[in-house]
């Protein structure tokens, strides 16, 4: 198989999911009497139709592009990792406090109060992680559990702790000194955005170059092998936790250092909420690959911005959104759907067709 | 073996005794705290000895979070539209399997990686919950039913306990006696130990399997509905907030053993009941913040899970799809 066939082959089954999801939702569009293309059409110019539009895309994809990072690492290791969400809340807490209370020259603070966020979320991952290597207890439901427990906690800690006087519906904003440039005028996508690709980008190199690497990726294909092979399965499974929580700190570091308007967390939480869950559905599309999840990301944060536009133009609830990934995520689940198809064009070809 | 079961029981109804009164004398009212941990058991224990029967057949459904949210919400719209509530729960019912039923099909038919469609149930549901409240009420994400269409529950002179409080009850004891001691629950852990065999023995283990996974989305269904129906009286867009998961830690900790997994939901329960009540009795909820005492039931799960996790045993094919040789 040549290389232009093959890369064809990885990208048409992420394609064809993501036709199935679209189709499905259209169905429960037309069901409630909403008119699918107009919909369709606000949601995909709405998203990359502009330059500004794109940016804006762009500022939705920085942090599901990490949130997926944290999903896919544990993917390759062998682990639903699913509390990207609860470590995102702790790591804008993080960057809030560090952000708003330290007074540091700039870009010292930028730094620190960033490198405070990665590291409130890393904090958050570590019971899990242990839990997991100690008692066995399975990650889905510890780190549900801790999501839980960081949207109580944060949500108290803005309201009762972090509130800015008088605007109790938000934090403090973070002092200048701790906020990342606008790239461009009108539009919310800042230099944090670099950051981010470099931290995929590093966690690709990482994954594909160094030892520490290679035996996390060894344990996911076969943890017998691994273990056979003398691979510590306590430090692969720690080790991916943790990175994952660096990479969703980030995320919640990213939405409070580098995304206006408000420089802070909203005591609804609104401006952090979902990112993390919206992480394993990029990761999934992505084929779990952080090249792919980039790329993913893209076109999840589009879908993120554009929904506003589907909302105005067709009155499609902007909600949808979040059903056409779930939908994409359980056509990418099921191999046999592709299998069928792929018999097919291969029963074609010996018909001569 | 039975003499240390009642044994262990007994113990665990003296202390659970002890830890009353002294909750008593502390200044809660027991018999609002009984009802409220009763209300909060009875989803888990619905969805958690659902999917018991689902894993003892050998496929995992982490959806149950997913099923909850979106059978509640067809349990009011269909209550509502009727006029009926028990025509609400019905429904949640209704739509429960039907998604268990999908789930079933994929996993079994499709080979799909079952984790990862649990999971896309659930984001599934945190879109079309709130985008189905909005296109049928037009409001974001709340929605009050009229008092009609409730389901009240039965008053006794102690306590008001729900009838399907009671059927969980049952229930638990149906079906425990289902799975050890009749063919058909023999033929559905035969699924998950030896699916070989049951295959060999000219059993369909596609149709064995895809029963189970009706039956947990159809439990959970009906607990889904029982939340606004019977128990909150409304729809939120995140009504089950973590149920779904904390009926699978009921489930591991119960070890798939449907009557352990009713006495684990009412600890899961009491635990929320303790923080509702936490929340509301003067003297108590001034000092404790209010966001601090949600925690808790989160919290006791991860301790409850982390002690008994180790005498947890699945089935030997679980989660696997089944390949005939």
């Amino acid at each position: 198989m040549g290389f232009a066939s093959r890369a064809l082959e990885t990208v048409a089954q992420p394609v064809m999911a993501l036709a199935i999801g679209l189709a499905v939702a259209a169905l429960l569009m037309a069901i409630y009497g909403y008119d699918p293309v107009a919909a369709y059409r606000a949601l995909f110019i709405g998203a990359y139709g502009t330059p500004e539009d794109l940016m804006e895309s762009i500022a939705f994809a920085v942090p599901i592009m990490l949130t997926g990072i944290t999903f896919a690492i544990g993917l390759k290791a062998g682990l639903f990792n699913i509390g990207a969400e609860g470590q995102l809340y702790m790591g804008a807490i993080g960057a809030v406090i560090a952000g708003a209370f330290l007074s540091l020259p700039w870009p010292l603070h930028v730094i620190v109060a960033t490198l405070v966020g990665m590291l409130f979320g890393l904090l958050w991952s570590v019971v899990p992680a242990l839990l997991k290597v100690f008692r066995g207890v399975h990650e889905v439901i510890s780190t549900i559990m801790f999501n839980w427990i960081a949207f109580y906690l944060a949500t108290y800690l803005v309201l009762y702790r972090l509130a800015e006087p008088g605007r109790a519906e938000k934090t403090y904003s973070v002092l200048e000194t701790a906020r990342y440039g606008i790239l461009f005028e009108g539009t919310s996508l800042t230099s944090v955005v670099f950051v981010a690709l470099a931290f995929v980008v590093g966690i690709h190199i990482f994954l594909g170059q160094t030892k520490a690497g290679f035996e996390l990726r060894t344990y996911g294909l076969n943890p017998d092998a691994a273990k056979f092979a003398g691979i510590s399965e306590k430090k692969v499974i720690v080790l991916s936790f943790l990175i994952g929580g660096l990479a969703a700190g980030l995320a919640g570091a990213s939405q409070v250092l580098g995304r206006p308007p408000t420089w802070a967390l909203y005591g609804t939480l609104g401006n952090v909420v979902k990112l993390g869950f919206d992480g394993i559905g990029v990761a999934l599309i992505g084929r779990n690959h952080p090249i792919g999840i980039i790329f993913a990301s893209l076109f999840v944060g589009g879908l993120l911005h554009g929904g506003r536009y589907m909302e105005i133009y067709a009155g499609v609830y902007s909600e949808l959104v979040d059903a056409v990934t779930g939908l994409i995520i359980i056509a990418l689940a099921v191999p046999e759907v592709f299998e069928v198809i792929k018999r097919y064009r291969l029963k074609r070809k010996a018909l001569g067709g | 073996m039975r003499a240390r079961y009642l044994i262990r029981l007994a113990a665990a109804a003296s202390s659970f005794a002890i830890l009353l009164t002294v909750l008593s004398r502390a200044g809660f009212k027991i018999d609002s705290l009984i009802e409220a941990s009763l209300l909060a058991m009875t989803p888990l224990a619905l969805a958690a000895m659902g999917e018991a029967v689902n894993e003892k057949g050998g496929l995992v459904n982490i959806g149950l979070e997913g099923i909850f949210l979106i059978s509640a919400t067809i349990g009011v719209y269909a209550a509502e539209v009727s006029g009926n509530g028990w025509i609400g729960l019905a429904a949640g019912f209704a739509v429960g399997a039907f998604i268990g039923l999908i789930f079933g099909v994929l996993s079994v038919y499709g080979k799909a990686d079952q984790i990862i469609v649990g999971i896309g149930i659930n984001i599934f549901a945190i879109g079309f919950v709130p985008y189905f409240i909005l296109a049928i009420w037009g409001v974001p994400g709340i929605h009050i039913p009229p008092k009609e269409v409730l389901v009240q529950r039965i008053n006794t002179p102690i306590i008001n306990i729900s009838h399907i409080t009671i059927l969980a009850v049952i229930l638990a004891v149906l079906l425990n006696y289902m799975l050890k001691r009749t063919p058909l629950g023999l033929r559905i852990r035969a699924a998950g130990e030896a699916p070989e065999a049951l295959d060999a023995a000219g059993v369909s283990i596609a149709r064995t399997r895809i029963f189970g996974a009706v039956v947990s989305g159809a439990l959970t269904g009906l607990g889904g509905a029982f939340m606004p129906l019977v128990w909150f009286g409304g729809i939120v867009k995140e009504i089950s907030a973590g149920r779904g998961f904390i009926a699978l830690a009921v489930l591991v900790a119960s070890g798939l053993d449907p009557l352990k997994a009713l006495g684990f939901a009412f600890l899961f329960g009491f635990a929320e009941g303790l923080a509702y009540v936490v929340a509301i009795t003067p003297g108590i909820k001034e000092a404790v913040p209010y966001h601090l005492v949600l925690m808790i039931p989160y919290i006791i799960t991860l301790v409850v899970v982390a002690i008994f996790i180790g005498k947890a045993s699945f089935p030997k094919s679980i989660g696997k799809p089944y390949k005939r040789e």
